[in-house]
């Protein structure tokens, strides 16, 4: 078996500072999306209003979104607000307001995507049954949305977490940022230890985003 | 077709209405820094360094901040009197740190240039950096005078050193590489064409020390860059403190010890006076 350093993960400290690092960028990724989702229900719902000014404006909004790195859009809330506004936050902060501001977008798309694609018989039968409006959304149109949603969510998701790599640029040392420094103190001696300590941030980021999309089987086959 | 055209100019128009928010705010000069007195009262030092350049700054299997670097922040924030909070930075961020007032001082290798004196206020320098020649012990190249132009250089592509040699003798063969990697191979083959390999000093003294077989016959070419510490642009209490302690602390021979600290395992005894100023 050739070499790869595995051992530097053993020394002192290593190998829960990784995991420590995981927890940062887990955090980061999770307190985000759980602010993203409400957020992204009323985004999508009003996105499938019939309001031109409204559309107008959540339009920009989701192409911003879409266009930007968001290694720009951390740049800009981590130094420039405070450069600007005068406006100092942490950065685990700037990225859970960066993350935030994707994951609702984008949450928004995917919700008025759903909504859009459940049939407008939907709508028709169930009021005929003598549902009211709170009614229909609440036990006929929201389940199905929901259903439809959670693929495409799971994938928002996981992509957050891969994407929490980026805020070690703006001084969040997470998992990564962790992996590289203790590359770096062992560079002399073990100089393949990048190969083993690389493989198991790879292990470390499947394991979390395999158990979040197994869950989300779970929840699909729970609620068929 | 026309309501692509619509939308498209409906974001161009947000995009340059958000450009110029962002643009015409800056106008109020504020102080974005903290003063010297201001410092000690709250008690805690913002240093920016790297926690990830070993032997400079870098991060121990412990968790604590170790290299060159933080010996030094750790005098300075031990005579200022206050505790160290030591934020990671990236090669490419410190110059903003220091603008938005993130940190208070650079402490991170931070080599002094033309362009970056106009964004930041460097102090008085600590270390010395240039570029070296290693070669082959059977071959040590000590001169790049009158180079055989059958045999080449080896460098790292972007680096200072393959912008030197190609502005600086334009005649000796470069061969080219994209990593460090790759450069080391290509120096450890036997029949390679090339003969030596140039980057920057700390670097190729590294290696001459780490591997058997190799000196480096040019320890210093061309011109030797400075390395400093960087307080924000116009923070000059803290630039004068910063300055007056280095030249005390020159005088007690500091960063002789910090050498013998922390750079002498992997450089050795020879390059002390070569890479620390004092």
């Amino acid at each position: 078996m050739p070499d790869l350093g595995l051992d530097i993960l053993f020394k002192g400290n290593n190998f829960m500072r990784l995991l420590e690092g995981l927890f940062v960028a887990f955090k980061i990724s999770m307190i985000s999306v759980a602010i993203s989702i409400p957020l992204g229900l009323v985004v999508g719902t009003l996105m499938t209003l019939n309001n031109k000014i409204l559309k107008a404006v959540f339009n920009i909004y989701v192409n911003i979104v879409r266009i930007m790195p968001q290694l720009v859009l951390l740049y800009i809330v981590y130094f420039g607000a405070s450069r600007l506004l005068d406006i100092n936050v942490s950065g685990e902060v700037a990225a859970v307001i960066v993350f935030t501001f994707w994951g609702t977008a984008e949450m928004g798309d995917l919700v008025r995507g759903a909504m859009i694609s459940i049939p407008k018989h939907q709508y028709e039968s169930a009021e005929s049954l003598g549902l009211v409006k709170s009614q229909v959304f609440a036990y006929v149109i929201i389940p199905q949305m929901v259903r439809r949603l959670i693929p495409l969510s799971i994938n928002l998701i996981t992509r957050m977490i891969k994407t929490t790599s980026l805020v070690l640029m703006i001084g969040v040392v997470e998992v990564l940022k962790v992996a590289q420094q203790i590359i770096e103190a062992n560079r002399v001696s073990s100089p393949n230890g990048a190969f083993g300590v690389y493989l198991v941030v790879f292990i470390l980021y499947f394991l979390v985003c395999w158990s979040i999309s197994l869950f989300a089987k779970y929840l699909e086959k729970k609620w068929r | 077709m026309k309501r692509i055209f619509k939308s498209a100019a409906i974001l161009s128009l947000a995009v340059i209405l958000l450009m110029s928010m962002f643009g015409c705010s800056g106008g109020e000069s504020k102080t974005v820094y903290r003063t010297l007195d201001e410092i000690k009262e709250s008690g805690v030092i913002n240093i920016g360094v790297f926690s990830d350049k070993s032997p400079f700054g870098y991060v121990d299997e412990n968790g604590e901040y170790q290299g060159y670097d933080i010996y030094l922040a750790n005098r300075l924030a031990q005579d200022l009197g206050v505790k160290v909070n030591y934020v990671s930075t990236e090669a490419a961020n410190r110059v903003e740190y220091l603008q938005t007032g993130k940190v208070d001082i650079i402490l991170a290798n931070f080599t002094v240039t033309e362009e970056r004196s106009e964004e930041v206020d460097f102090c008085l320098p600590y270390m010395n950096v240039s570029l070296g020649v290693i070669s082959h012990d059977d071959n040590v190249v000590t001169s790049l005078e009158n180079w055989d132009n059958s045999k080449s250089i080896i460098v790292i592509s972007g680096t200072t050193a393959e912008i030197f040699l190609t502005k600086n003798y334009p005649d000796i063969p470069l061969q080219k590489f994209d990593s460090y990697a790759n450069a080391k191979g290509e120096m450890e083959k036997k029949d390679s064409r090339s003969i030596a390999w140039a980057n920057d000093n700390t670097e190729v003294i590294a290696f001459e020390k780490q591997n058997e077989g190799y000196t480096v016959g040019i320890p210093s070419l061309g011109d030797p860059d400075i390395i400093a510490p960087a307080v924000t642009k116009g923070n000059v209490t803290l630039k004068d403190w910063i300055d007056g302690e280095i030249e005390s602390l020159r005088e007690e021979k500091f960063f002789h010890k910090a050498y013998e600290e922390t750079l002498i395992e992997i450089y050795g005894k020879d390059y002390e006076d070569t890479l620390v100023i004092e």
